[in-house]
């Protein structure tokens, strides 16, 4: 799960991590009163769950509150990569002195935390890690232990040559850490983290993205989720205890198993088509699953087939069968219908589906390209 | 030959009394595996009903079923919350395989979970994977019996369905395999695709391994590099995920291109620079491995 930069510099305010004030404003009038209370030059930032938001003039620097409003007017609303920005956060601009990158990861390779710091900050790490890959220092982290003081200074010093600085920046490498662990981040980053002209060691920007596998035990983590800032299809899935990503396509995907929906979409791209989604139904058999999959799939209009493939393991065939059977009573589809069934009980299902005149496969290359050659008939 | 499982495994059931735990004991019991016990906390005493008149005694705790009846491996459908400690348990006791079925295990849980089963010496496979099966010897998990066979092909997979529709095709081409193994999906897993070449190339009667990865980390990478050096077998690969947008997690916990790496087009090129030959598609598996024979 995805949180925004306000809430994850809340997170981190709240582990002692210093972050300096800032507001969400939903209109450009909050902004502008939000920017009056500061009185001062301001930074207007859209809050969406997508990187490259100065690059998309999602990041802009306001010197008065009537200009916060205008600022704000024009990004609120605005679309990056895809997503609306429904929210900005309105905070004091700081004087910046100098930026490092700080982040910690769940990393798959050594199967630990492993924090990586950099005096390149302010900028995309994975470019530096292009780059300069020398620039970044990495640390992996005994999960039983934690974050040592040794090692947090360690990387510390590394990013700084000032005692102070150093001190500081181990100390919010340590809170970083905290953080990261009681919220069940699998990632969480501090970028930049700056020096003022004074000296003083700030967090102005923070991401953390959370592991969806946590959220079970942190509720308060849990209600973080902004629902508005993703695709309403998305949410609705989840709801409906399937998964769903919506792509570009126009052969719409229902499939058992995450595996082998990837490889019905790539098998979709194989034969000419595109695929308009990701879905995975699971390995329950519920008949409900399937009419929700329909019920979200036939709602995108892009949409110009849909392409059943179920490989019945646990799932049993005539339980979906069952459930198309079922949707097409309840849904009005005028779209064609393309199923894949083998596995387990493959012969009631097939029988189920003739009998409420459906037409079924049980070769996944077959139905693939009858899908692809009636996408492209009707477009 | 079989690799991991084959007809000495004597297997314990964690979570026997669960909906899906009991279920897939029958399934499991009825393939002809050795389901010797069942553990459930406060159930004790109690006896499982299994199909042909097996009956499987439940235990309280791990270490009472492994101390009564010898059991040497363990398979958990304990839920989320409870299955990270269902494994360290399951170590404890001294098993030295233990199948992790389980979707849905905090991450951060199995950064600590993978240094402790390695200090006692344990396997670990998954967890959220299908489980295991050397057809017919035993099966360990949820992979349907009835679409396998036995023959000369190791199959490794960090997926479910798609193995099953890979092996599937296999079977009805007439080709059978010694074992075949899901490793999960997982972003933190107790067994490699590395792992498991190396067992299957000191496996007898494998002859050829089928490889079925998938977008995200470089676990496949690794093995291709690992494959090069060190692998006498030919091996096939798949990757699922070529149509896949990045930063989006597709399903599986650890299926997500982070940036621009793990992606299936950089997976597919380490395969075919380190002599792996990779099918286009799930049905090409089965030419590729009849030319490999």
């Amino acid at each position: 799960m995805n949180i925004h930069e306000y809430q994850a510099r809340e997170i981190l305010r709240r582990y002692g991590v210093p972050v300096p004030p800032g507001e969400v404003a939903v209109t450009p009038e909050e902004a502008e009163a939000i920017a009056a209370r500061y009185g001062r030059r301001v930074v207007i930032k859209a809050q969406v769950h997508a990187g490259g938001r100065g690059k998309a003039g999602g990041v802009k620097l306001a010197e008065t509150p009537a200009e916060a409003r205008e600022k704000a007017g024009a990004i609120l609303g605005m679309e990056i990569k895809g997503l609306t920005v429904n929210k900005v956060l309105v905070a004091p601009a700081e004087d910046i002195a100098s930026e490092c990158y700080v982040g910690v990861i769940v990393d798959r390779a050594s199967k630990r935390p492993v924090f990586m710091v950099s005096r390149e900050g302010g900028v995309d790490i994975e470019e530096v890690a292009a780059r300069s890959p020398e620039a970044i220092r990495r640390l992996t982290v005994d999960p039983r232990y934690g974050l040592l003081p040794h090692q947090a200074y360690w990387l510390a010093a590394t990013l700084y040559d000032q005692p102070a600085q150093q001190r500081a920046c181990a100390a919010i490498l340590r809170n970083l850490y905290r953080a990261f662990v009681e919220s069940g981040a699998s990632l969480a980053e501090i970028n930049p983290l700056i020096t003022t002209p004074d000296g003083e060691v700030k967090a102005i920007d923070a991401k953390m993205n959370i592991d969806d596998n946590e959220l079970f035990r942190r509720p308060e983590i849990a209600e973080l989720r902004d629902t508005t800032a993703e695709p309403p299809a998305e949410t609705e899935a989840r709801e409906a205890g399937l998964t769903y990503i919506k792509l570009d396509g126009n052969i719409g995907a229902v499939v058992n198993g995450a595996g082998l929906a990837m490889a019905t979409m790539d098998l979709i791209k194989f034969y000419g088509g595109e695929p308009a989604n990701f879905l995975d139904i699971g390995g329950s058999s519920n008949p409900d699953k399937v009419v929700n999959a329909l019920r979200i799939i036939t709602r995108d209009p892009n949409v110009k087939v849909i392409l059943f493939n179920i490989f019945g393991g646990i799932t049993r065939c005539d339980d979906v069968a069952n459930g198309i059977v079922e949707a097409s009573r309840r849904i009005d589809m005028r779209i064609p219908i393309v199923i894949r069934l083998t596995g387990t009980n493959e012969q009631l299902a097939l029988e189920i589906l003739q009998s409420a005149g459906f037409g079924a496969s049980t070769s996944m290359d077959e139905v693939v390209q009858q899908a692809v050659e009636l996408a492209g008939r009707a477009a | 030959m079989a690799i991991f499982a084959d007809e000495s495994t004597r297997l314990v059931v964690q979570g026997i009394t669960g909906r899906d735990g009991s279920f897939h004991a029958r399934q499991m019991i009825e393939y002809g595996t050795a389901v010797v016990a069942g553990v459930t906390p406060g159930k004790g005493g109690q006896t499982f009903e299994g199909p042909n008149g097996v009956r499987v005694p439940v235990f309280d705790t791990m270490d009472r079923a492994v101390a009564e009846t010898g059991a040497n491996a363990s398979v958990i459908y304990v839920p989320p919350a409870f299955a990270a400690d269902a494994i360290l348990e399951a170590a404890d006791a001294g098993i030295k395989l233990i199948v992790a079925i389980t979707e849905g295990i905090p991450v951060l849980d199995m950064t600590r979970v993978y240094p402790f089963v390695a200090e006692r010496g344990a396997r670990l496979i998954g967890p959220n994977c299908p489980g295991l099966i050397s057809p017919g010897r035993a099966k360990i998990g949820i992979i349907p019996g009835q679409i396998v066979t036995r023959g000369p092909i190791g199959v490794v997979s960090r997926s479910g369905t798609l193995t099953y529709e890979v092996v599937h095709q296999l079977t009805r081409a007439g080709i059978g395999q010694t074992t075949c193994v899901g490793i999960g999906g997982d972003p933190i897993i107790g067994t490699s695709f590395i792992d498991c070449l190396a067992a299957f190339e000191e496996d007898g009667e494998t002859e050829a391994v089928v490889l079925i990865g998938e977008i995200g980390g470089t676990d496949e990478q690794n093995a291709a590099a690992f494959i090069r050096e060190r692998l006498s077998k030919p091996v096939v690969g798949f990757i699922a995920g070529q149509t896949a947008p990045p930063g989006r997690r597709m399903g599986h916990a650890g299926a997500i291109i982070s940036g621009s790496s793990g992606t299936a087009a950089e997976k597919i090129r380490a395969f075919e620079e380190n002599g792996v030959r990779v099918a286009r598609r799930p049905i090409e598996v089965v030419d590729l491995i009849r030319e490999a024979l």
